[in-house]
């Protein structure tokens, strides 16, 4: 039971792949645009990498070396087909502001990282809290950015007017929100801001002795892309270094 | 004719794939060092994107939507399938390229196999399908979005190279930076939003 604790502190917190890894960066980018659209987005992956953990990690054995990655593919997207529909009957608005983003989640570095890296080597168990894990550790990092663009581009947090807009036709004095941060640029901002943080944090650790995780996101150009899936294995050519 | 027009500039500048809906962030921030390298990646996503719009709407239209076929209730298997034609495709584009123009596999080939993860691909393939294009409109909105993704990554790439010999504060070196500038761009391009 320890390692699955363990699975867990390790997503949420040790390799946060938002904070951390900086992985899955277009849906941290895109439906960010309010907390109650990053929490969506966050619990609809979340169960999709549990459930393609957990079946990964059940056929481990069955799929063959050399087919593994269109075999995760298929598992991984049949789970988001399946969520998706979920999603249109039960939660249509939700559906609705997330758009194209769901059926993307087919091709989010997290999902078939996790499978190459943990489902395809570890029992079921340990996998399905490494999903929780992580994926939860996705969803509260999407909620940040969601509640902190939320905030200053409208003034409101999960939809609540926490500071009361000014209004200009009264001359009511209030918050006048910076609407760029709800619209595209304002993402690139936040997140700038964000690695900046990480990478002073990283900075003072480094100091200090401790070992911080590399991010493995594509920040740092594919030479040091710790993202097994995207180095064109997905069919082998057989002429990839190795 | 004009409909098309306006479909490609719309794709290319208006709502530009990388910096207002934020498909393929990965190559943009990753492979945005140098001009040439991030020309040739621009290269081969138009040629990929290009092409794939067109296969995948040739299987949406005579497979998965064909009403001899179980009366076209395969819709639902757009995802799984349109991930496996991409994947598929690049394979593929990459051995034919080896195989037949081998000047052209040299400036691209090194982007090929990055490309079948990009999610700028599926992207472009089921926003033709949730917008009901025709083939024909559908491999336009391909190409105007892949031109868009060149523009843009070209741009980055030489505002990276000038940015080489600036005093940018520790915190900031490296991926902030980049986002920042990318984030300045974003409000540049705003400026097309008056064009249609």
């Amino acid at each position: 039971m320890s390692n699955c604790t363990e699975r867990l502190y390790n997503g949420i917190i040790k390799e946060n792949p938002t904070f951390v890894l900086m992985l899955g960066m277009c849906p941290t980018l895109a439906v960010t645009t309010s907390a109650v659209n990053g929490l969506g987005m966050g619990l609809s992956t979340t169960v999709v990498l549990v459930l393609s953990n957990m079946l990964i990690s059940m056929l481990r054995k069955i799929i063959p070396d050399s087919l593994r990655i269109p075999a995760f593919i298929v598992v991984v997207a049949s789970f988001v087909t399946i969520v998706q529909f979920l999603l249109q009957g039960f939660v249509p608005s939700l559906y609705a502001s997330l758009g194209l983003y769901i059926p993307l989640i087919v091709v989010n570095c997290i999902i078939l990282g996790r499978a190459e890296s943990y489902a395809s080597k570890n029992p079921v168990l340990p996998s399905i809290f490494d999903g929780i894990g992580m994926g939860l550790g996705f969803t509260a990092g999407l909620t940040c950015i969601g509640v902190v663009r939320e905030l200053i581009g409208a003034g409101a947090v999960f939809g609540f007017q926490v500071l009361p807009i000014a209004d200009i036709s009264t001359g009511q004095a209030g918050y006048v929100p910076v609407t760029i941060f709800i619209l595209a640029p304002g993402a690139f901002l936040v997140l700038a801001g964000l690695t900046a943080l990480q990478n002073r944090f990283k900075r003072s650790a480094a100091k200090k002795g401790k070992k911080v995780p590399e991010s493995a996101g594509c920040g740092e150009g594919c030479a040091s892309c710790g993202n097994s899936a995207c180095s064109g294995k997905v069919f082998p050519t057989g002429n990839e270094k190795e | 004719m004009k409909e098309l027009l306006i479909i490609a500039i719309g794709s290319a500048l208006v709502n530009n794939v990388v910096l207002s809906q934020f498909l393929g962030i990965c190559p943009f921030l990753g492979v945005s060092k140098k001009v040439q390298t991030a020309a040739g990646m621009g290269g081969a996503v138009v040629f990929v994107i290009t092409i794939a719009s067109f296969v995948t709407g040739l299987v949406y239209k005579f497979i998965l939507a064909n009403k001899a076929i179980l009366n076209g209730k395969l819709v639902y298997l757009q995802t799984i399938v349109f991930i496996l034609v991409i994947a598929c495709l690049v394979q593929f584009v990459e051995m034919f390229l080896q195989k037949s123009m081998p000047s052209l596999y040299q400036a691209l080939g090194v982007y090929l196999p990055l490309i079948t993860t990009n999610c700028a691909v599926l992207g472009v393939a089921l926003t033709n399908v949730q917008k009901e294009y025709s083939i024909l409109t559908g491999v336009i909105n391909g190409l105007g979005t892949s031109v868009g993704f060149l523009i843009a990554i070209v741009i980055l790439a030489g505002i990276r190279e000038k940015m080489e010999y600036n005093d940018v504060s520790e915190s900031f070196k490296g991926t902030p930076i980049v986002l920042i500038t990318a984030s300045l761009m974003a409000i540049a391009f705003f400026g097309f939003s008056g064009l249609i």
